[in-house]
């Protein structure tokens, strides 16, 4: 019986073997023996390859390797810069910009890049059906032209039409000023896309426009990467360098970005060797990092975060109840309680690095006694007040909510005020925040897209909303106003003085502007980190 | 046994028609908007309004309900409203990779837990009982994602034995046909790639399969040390049988039994288990895509996600029905 058994046992393993040995190599293997490979990992994979219908960072930060715009930026700065356009002039009604494009651009189907191939782009935009006028979708084209030909908003768009004058010169007409069109075509949402591509295996009136062959698997640009393989499994995407580029070749034979949803888990990844760079690094890895011998790159912040205090509740809607507020929040101390080294507290709901960031905006000082007063002047100390905050969520401007929460809760404490709070998970919280009345103080912010005023303040203060409980007409015509305008140089004191008169008005206290950071194994050179996420890998190298 | 198949086939059919009911009414009474979710800071209230109209979400629930029942009965799931990506493709895309943990978890768990609880049983109140009952008691007490984190602090991060995520070194540049990674390396004859992925299995294998370890060895030490018991083993051994046939034969064949239900119930708890370990493991599986469905109220991804699991579910244990009769002729008869 024991011999049956084990000549049993012997027969099971010398099946499997057999299965296994008759199996293997029936299907062939695709590999091509890349060697010098820069693996980067995502906090998510992209939502499709076509630019055109995103709106999210993990989508722009594979499409920004494999197309480019006309207009790029200054690298590490938001100022516009030349790209696939040498130069470009406005005409003196403002309303028509001629673009003057590189010579000898192909897209990596090998169509040639000239005027044609510009206005191409611009006609599809304008052309977008109505299955597509989302904000999930077109948001940004929807927003900045504001309206697409056909649609609901087809009465407010601003595109007028575009004409190829000859090979390499391009003009596209707007029927309305837009002052910040320079800088809006440096989003990669405006990136220019090979107009036979687009024709062969793009579908813009699908009903899943963002999973037709040419989002998932033909994505053709003019960028120094073109796309190699998107394992929808794995979440893997693989671009290898375009032979025929224009600017500077790739330094690495293949790119792979992973994706990693949590910012542990891509730490762990970088210190164990799987990969050799991550974005979005946990403000609580990035000293341990730094001493482990890793590189950190700072972003220059394009980002703020605000507490917003709900006019339609009271005591809000008392200008001096906000003032004690703003009097009692300890900006340094947030920061150092919160946020990642290098963060710079905040004076108003613009960053910066934005042109028309005021330099002379009213200050609040951190003052407890004032604030303890002002309360008392308007009869309301040791009142309770509602504060809403999120959970379990990490955005660039906000990396630890409820740390941000305690320290400021503390601060308000400190001078009197009885805190009572309540915690939301990220997508209840903005339905609690934006969309009821229902709310008392909370923390939010933005990260901005392009250099422009109107990407944060028409964002908060275009029109009356839920989150900030106001309705001041007045405030709301001067944030439109400049939008009027055709230059930047005649917008900017108009933005100033927005800035100057919503701080105030002090609808919230604008708290920092915190640095995401990225993080790189100690042999990777040449990534520069940028603002607004312009950074593309050609110039990443890997040294031994 | 085919009208027995066919039988609890058929009886599956009002049991998910009526989940998909339940389902379709729950999902909608969380709170949160899925356009809102979709939309995040960005939205607008024009832009939500926009997006359900063009979703239909502002639709009567009556009529959504006629439309998905509609598509699901040509076997259509639906389309995530965050992905935009057909929600059954999806999971052909991620259900391998839940399926090869689960397997990995399934097999650590017993062939280590039978043979344990067998020696426990055999040597009951000696040192390996009572190591193996304490062991086994502080394995089911211990949770997944304890575990996990654990696992991956010693074995990752501080000795560098096993990789500390993912199914595969990216730059392996594996194929993949069958989203099997182990089975892909073999296919394809990558072998580097299908130990690579094996490789990758233990550690998530280990934390998803300690639970069930735990039940097991306890299961099967109960049920082993029940029938050692009973007359007809005591008559084998009166008959002089040898003492291998009778574990074999006579303990073994009648204590796996409710082993092997026991199994077939752990197939949840492993798929369950699997969506915190795949989170600790940044392991790209169902896990991390059904997290994120919550999350953004994915109400396609959601029902299609739980209708599929009860599925799996009933299968499952239809399945341990019919093992049951091939290894115990009495259930049979039945």
């Amino acid at each position: 019986m024991r011999s049956t058994s084990i000549r049993r046992t012997g027969a099971g393993v010398a099946a499997v073997l057999l299965v296994g040995s008759v199996l293997a190599g029936c299907v062939e293997s695709e590999r091509d023996g890349k060697e010098n490979t820069f693996v980067f990992a995502a906090s998510a994979a992209p939502k499709t390859l076509d630019p055109f219908y995103a709106s999210d960072g993990e989508t722009f930060r594979v499409t920004r390797q494999i197309y480019e715009g006309l207009v790029g930026t200054e690298p590490g700065t938001v100022e516009p810069a030349p790209l696939l356009a040498e130069s470009w002039t406005q005409s003196d009604d403002g309303l028509s910009y001629t673009f003057d494009l590189k010579d000898g651009v192909t897209f990596h189907d090998g169509t040639a890049f000239d005027a044609e191939a510009v206005c191409a782009n611009f006609e599809r935009w304008s052309a977008t059906p109505e299955l597509q006028q989302t904000d999930d979708k077109a948001y940004y084209y929807g927003k900045l032209f504001r309206g697409f030909a056909t649609g609901p908003d087809a009465d407010s768009a601003i595109y007028a039409g575009c004409s190829a004058d000859d090979e390499l010169t391009a003009t596209v007409t707007l029927d309305a000023p837009f002052a910040g069109f320079i800088a809006a075509m440096s989003l990669p949402a405006f990136a220019m896309q090979s107009p036979t591509a687009l024709e062969e295996y793009q579908d813009d009136a699908s009903t899943s426009v963002l999973t037709t062959p040419y989002g998932t698997e033909h994505p053709t640009g003019t960028g120094p990467f073109e796309f190699a393989s998107w394992d929808q499994g794995s979440g893997e995407v693989r671009l290898t360098p375009y032979d025929d580029y224009w600017g500077e070749a790739a330094k690495v034979d293949e790119v792979v970005v992973v994706e990693i949803d949590t910012a542990r888990g891509r730490a762990e990844a970088l210190r164990n060797g799987e990969i050799d760079g991550f974005d979005l690094v946990g403000p609580a890895d990035v000293e341990s990092l730094a001493d482990d011998g890793f590189t950190i790159e700072n972003r220059p912040a394009f980002n703020i975060l605000y507490l917003a205090l709900n006019q339609a509740q009271a005591p809000f809607d008392d200008i001096r109840v906000r003032q004690a507020i703003a009097h009692a929040i300890d900006k340094e101390a947030v920061i150092s309680a919160s946020m990642p080294d290098g963060t710079q507290p905040a004076d108003q709901f613009v960053p910066e690095l934005v042109d028309g960031h005021a330099s002379d905006v009213p200050t609040y000082e951190y003052d407890p006694d004032l604030a303890r007063q002002l309360l008392e002047e308007a009869g309301v100390a040791g009142t309770t007040i509602t504060f809403n905050y999120p959970t379990n969520i990490s955005r660039p401007y906000m990396p630890q909510p409820d740390d941000t929460f305690n320290i400021v809760r503390s601060q308000l404490e400190a001078v009197g005020l009885t805190i009572e709070p309540v915690a939301a998970e990220w997508t209840d919280y903005l339905e609690q925040v934006q969309n009821t009345p229902d709310h008392g103080i909370h923390l939010l912010g933005w990260t901005g897209d392009y250099d422009d005023p109107d990407n944060f303040l028409g964002v908060f203060f275009g029109q009356q909303s839920l989150e900030w409980g106001f309705d001041d007409a007045e405030l709301f015509a001067a944030v439109a106003a400049p939008r009027q305008l055709a230059t930047t140089d005649e917008q900017r004191p108009l933005y100033e003085q927005v800035n100057r008169d919503v701080m105030e008005f002090l609808p919230g206290i604008p708290l920092a502007s915190p640095v995401p950071s990225l993080a790189f194994a100690e042999n990777v050179e040449g990534y520069e980190a940028s603002p607004v996420q312009d950074e593309v890998w050609n110039m990443v190298e890997i040294t031994d | 046994m085919l009208r027995f198949v066919a039988r609890r086939l058929l009886l599956m059919v009002p049991v998910l028609f009526g989940l998909s009911v339940l389902l379709f009414v729950w999902v909608r009474a969380l709170p949160g908007d899925p356009a809102r979710a979709l939309l995040g800071e960005r939205a607008s209230d024009a832009g939500v309004a926009r997006v359900n109209e063009v979703y239909g979400f502002d639709r009567p629930v009556l009529e959504q309900y006629g439309v998905y029942v509609g598509a699901l009965l040509r076997g259509d799931l639906g389309t995530s409203i965050q992905t935009g990506r057909p929600v059954t493709s999806s999971f052909l895309e991620y259900f391998p990779a839940t399926l090869e943990l689960a397997l990995a978890a399934l097999l650590f768990a017993v062939v280590l837990g039978v043979p344990l609880g067998y020696l426990a049983a055999r040597h009951r109140g000696g040192f390996i009982d009572s190591a193996v009952v304490s062991g086994s008691l502080l394995g089911v007490v211990t949770p997944v994602f304890f575990l996990a984190i654990l696992l991956k602090l010693v074995f990752a991060s501080w000795l560098g034995w096993l990789p500390s995520g993912l199914r595969q070194e990216p730059r392996l540049d594996a194929t993949h046909v069958t989203n099997f990674y182990v089975l892909d390396g073999i296919l394809t004859g990558e072998w580097d790639a299908a130990w690579d992925a094996v490789v990758h299995l233990v550690l998530p294998g280990i934390a998803l399969g300690t639970i069930p370890l735990a039940i097991i060895v306890r299961i099967t030490r109960a049920s082993v040390a029940e029938v050692l018991d009973e007359d007809h083993v005591r008559t084998a051994r009166a008959k002089g049988l040898a003492a291998g046939t009778i574990s074999r034969r006579h303990v073994l064949r009648n204590a796996l039994l409710p082993v092997m239900t026991t199994i077939g119930l752990q197939a949840g708890l492993l798929l369950s288990g699997a969506v915190l370990t795949e989170t600790v493991f940044s392991f790209n599986g169902i896990g991390s895509y059904l997290f994120g469905a919550i999350t953004d109220r994915d109400y396609p991804v959601l029902q299609g996600f739980i209708l599929f699991i009860a599925l799996v579910y009933c299968l499952i244990n239809l399945l341990v029905d019919v093992l049951h009769g091939v290894v115990d002729p009495r259930v049979r008869v039945s």
